[in-house]
């Protein structure tokens, strides 16, 4: 559970009773108690099935491409519950004119982490029947017996580099923990790949790859693959294959893939946690923003909106595409 | 679908397959001034010819492994040059980042290149496609970004 | 019965690819899914399921079907031959074996599929029971009992050892070319894993799921126009993790590649959940989103039965509350549109 859940369900319940907010758009309750659904709630009655604890990882800034547009004859706005890191992408979104923004009312969550089920039960834990959470311990009731596990342990990939406890664009906030910096060195993984030979890399890469069964999860789920017809499901393009038929489709896809989005990617992380065969795609947009702030300068999309992406810009005295032959490393 | 991996052995005499990009304003005419000048390079290069090197998506390069290319190369106008004042300022940025991903997966260094050539550096044209060329002749085949069933 | 130490298991599946081909859950950075056994392949048992089904083996992601190649004014065209080689399959729980029951009515009936047909027809089924059920597993709704495994060959984890029993005259060969191996034993060796499997499927959160308000019984234009499967769709992103992990989806899309010599047409699978399935010259007949997510479950849950004597397209092994990104799947389905209300 999240320090300021309590808050946040009723808070959202006023906004919606008092007509400021004609629609929500947050996390249903599941099945079990960590798998709760994004979801659209548009009666007060319904707001009972809204959940913010800590398996809403899930980020719903994308969701309000769609429901951001109000139909014709009604009226009222949206609310969002968007986390720290969620704003990043819908200032993203704004910046690309996708989100009616005057539409939205973003209401601010604070977040101490999201926990990862799968890595729950790598822990060995299985057969859940139900949970409860106390001061970051979640106790989970088993088949097998009680196993407690601590919430810091098994978090989304995403939030072991948290970027900060501070929401970029908000209209109301609910936080404790604002002034929380960025946790970890979110480039750890890509420096390990760099410092390798590039066999290695190349090996490491074709196991990873080889698991892609091309579900798209990973773009569907990105903020900011909002394209209405992509390249990849457009026939005509000659490279909507559907299936790795070759080790080279999956390369490409993926290359393709993070580089749509670089300069654009607010490092979310939602690619990696949605992506079915724990292929961790972060890899390929973290090297990406790597590399934009090693060459242009430190930039982070979604900081602001209405900003010029680097791929969009451009200086005299850029480097030289020569300059990756040219450097060290293998 | 299992790819025989067998059929993957180089054949004795192996030539690369090379395309050259080149921007319809500088390269391609500095490619023209090569030829008419009687300059020679060698005839693995093909060329594309292309409006701008901006025109120039990454997937172009990808494409162009896939379909067994050895080496790719893009030729524009000079940063300052440019026809349409700014494409190649783009194009830089792309192009670097794009590299470096190639690098980052693995694949060998040098098989992609981008080089300014005016349309008044023949010379410059023939030797940069001299040098790419004993390049890829050094990294031999590409096997690591080729479609496999271009190759059986 | 036949029975083996389990800690002879990697020994045993050696023999096995000693004399034919042996696919298996093969993990692969990380990850379990079914591959060809190779020297120092070894069995894990804590694996529940592989990320894709074992339906793989015998309908894989891609296949070749034919090639074609141009010769001045001549056309040349391969039909790429079936697979013809005998095989076995290892490691496959109760639904992934009701799987391929939900696969054959499709591909072994008029019209006949003949890579998925030759496949069947070459591949042996070792089936073994699962050990560690979830909380996702809903098998039992679909009446599967995951202590009968099925399959040509079914085996059970008993204490030490692995019990196993032939089904088929093929099950009967293959434990036959095992020979001195194996050691007879008891019919009733896995009596007690057994009833244990059954103990905790009983207390498992999802044990009295049932398929009241599906199937072949109920009006198909009610079920079809409830209004509930607009807000069900409302979070679904349309990727297709859904289709790709499970046992029984079988749509496939055919599509060419040009390799600059020939043409390689082959078929790959597709996903209902993906805005150019099926597609037309006028155009898609499903172009909202809330309409695609509609055909997958009313697949699984009625047109299905509808069609094949009432036997439902789901087997429940709950791959897809597992790997849904948003965690929308077809248990939420069922609670919500099923039983009394």
């Amino acid at each position: 559970m999240q320090r300021v859940s309590a808050k946040v369900l009723s808070r959202v319940r006023e906004l919606m009773a008092d007509g400021t907010v004609t629609k929500v758009v947050g996390w249903k309750k599941g099945e079990f108690f960590y798998d709760c659904t994004p979801f659209v709630f548009e009666t007060v009655e319904s707001l009972d099935e809204l959940v913010y604890d800590s398996f809403c990882a899930a980020n719903l800034s994308k969701y309000m491409i769609k429901n951001s547009v109000i139909p014709e004859g009604q009226t009222g706005k949206v609310l969002v519950l968007l986390k720290p890191c969620d704003t990043y992408s819908f200032n993203q979104l704004l910046t690309e004119h996708r989100i009616v923004r005057e539409n939205v009312y973003i209401l601010g969550v604070g977040c101490e982490g999201m926990a990862d089920i799968e890595r729950v039960k790598a822990q060995g834990i299985k057969g859940i029947t139900g949970a409860s959470e106390k001061d970051g311990i979640l106790t989970v009731e088993t088949v097998y017996g009680n196993k407690e596990v601590a919430v810091k342990d098994v978090l989304v990939n995403k939030c072991e580099t948290c970027k900060g406890k501070a929401h970029v664009i908000y209209d109301e906030l609910i936080s404790e923990n604002e002034d929380e910096g960025a946790a970890g060195d979110r480039f750890e993984g890509v420096r390990a790949l760099e410092a390798m030979t590039s066999e290695e890399r190349f090996a490491f890469w074709k196991a990873e790859l080889s698991k892609c069964i091309r579900c798209n999860a990973c773009r569907n789920a990105c903020p900011a693959c909002s394209c209405r017809k992509c390249v990849f499901d457009n026939n005509a393009s000659g490279i909507a294959s559907k299936a790795n038929t070759d080790s080279f489709e999956e390369k490409m896809f993926h290359i393709i893939r993070a580089f749509h989005v670089a300069g654009r990617c607010t490092d979310c992380g939602e690619c990696t946690r949605v992506c079915p065969q724990g292929i961790p795609l972060h890899l390929f947009n973290r090297k990406y923003i790597k590399d934009i702030n090693e060459f242009y300068g430190d930039y982070s999309a979604g900081e602001t909106a209405g900003q010029r992406g680097p791929l969009i810009n451009f200086t005299k005295d850029d480097v030289e595409p020569q300059i990756v032959s040219d450097r060290e490393g293998n | 679908m299992p790819i025989n991996e067998a059929n993957q052995e180089i054949k004795k005499e192996w030539k690369p397959k090379i395309v050259a990009f080149c921007c319809n304003w500088c390269s391609y005419a500095g490619a023209d001034l090569a030829g008419s000048s009687r300059l020679v390079y060698p005839a693995d290069v093909k060329i594309i010819r292309v409006p701008c090197s901006c025109r120039v998506n990454p997937m172009f390069i990808l494409r162009a492994f896939e379909k067994g290319a050895d080496g790719v190369i893009l030729c524009g106008c000079h940063p300052g040059d440019c026809h349409y004042s700014t494409g190649n300022y783009y194009t830089r940025r792309r192009m670097t980042l794009l590299f470096s991903m190639l690098d980052y997966i693995g694949v060998e260094k040098g098989r992609t290149r981008v080089e300014w050539v005016s349309a008044a550096e023949g010379v410059k044209f023939s030797t940069v496609m001299n040098n790419f060329v004993s390049k890829i002749y050094e990294l031999g085949e590409n096997v690591k970004v080729g479609d496999l069933r271009c190759k059986e | 019965m036949k029975k083996i130490a389990f800690s002879q298991i990697d020994n045993l599946l050696a023999a096995i690819a000693a004399t034919q081909k042996l696919y298996m859950p093969v993990e692969t950075a990380g990850q379990y899914n079914y591959g060809e056994w190779t020297p120092g392949t070894k069995y894990n048992p804590d694996v529940l399921h592989t990320v894709k089904s074992a339906k793989s083996v015998f309908f894989p992601q891609s296949e070749d079907l034919i090639r074609f190649q141009r010769d001045g004014m001549n056309l040349s065209i391969d039909p790429v031959a079936p697979e013809d080689e005998d095989f076995v399959v290892f490691g496959v729980h109760a639904c992934d074996v009701k799987g391929f029951d939900v696969l054959d009515r499709v591909f072994l009936h008029d019209p006949v599929d003949a890579y998925y047909t030759s496949r069947r027809k070459h591949g042996t089924v070792f089936s073994v029971m699962c050990k560690a059920p979830e909380e996702t597993c809903f098998c039992g709704a679909f009446g599967i009992d995951s202590t009968a495994p099925g399959g040509d060959v079914e085996s059970w984890i008993a204490g030490d050892d692995l019990v196993m029993r032939a089904n088929t005259e093929k099950g009967e060969k293959l434990l036959e070319s095992l020979g001195s191996m194996l050691a007879d034993c008891d019919d009733n060796a896995a009596d007690s894993a057994k009833a244990e499997n059954k103990e905790v499927l009983a207390k498992l959160p999802l044990a009295e799921l049932n398929t009241v308000g599906f199937g072949k019984e109920v009006d198909l234009l009610t079920l079809f126009n409830r209004p509930e499967w607009k807000e069900l769709a409302s979070g679904c992103l349309g990727c297709g993790t859904c289709t790709y992990v499970c046992p029984t989806c079988q749509c496939y899309d055919v599509r060419d590649y040009n390799t600059g010599k020939e043409i390689q047409r082959f078929r790959v699978w597709d996903s209902c959940m993906y805005s150019d399935f099926t597609m037309m010259a006028h155009g898609t007949n499903r172009p909202d989103h809330t309409q695609r997510f509609r055909q997958r479950f009313m697949h699984k849950l009625k047109y299905y039965p509808d069609r094949y004597e009432g036997v439902f397209g789901c087997i429940g092994c709950g791959r897809c509350l597992q790997k849904c990104p948003i965690s929308m799947n077809i248990v939420k389905v069922m609670k919500k549109l099923g039983g009394e209300a």
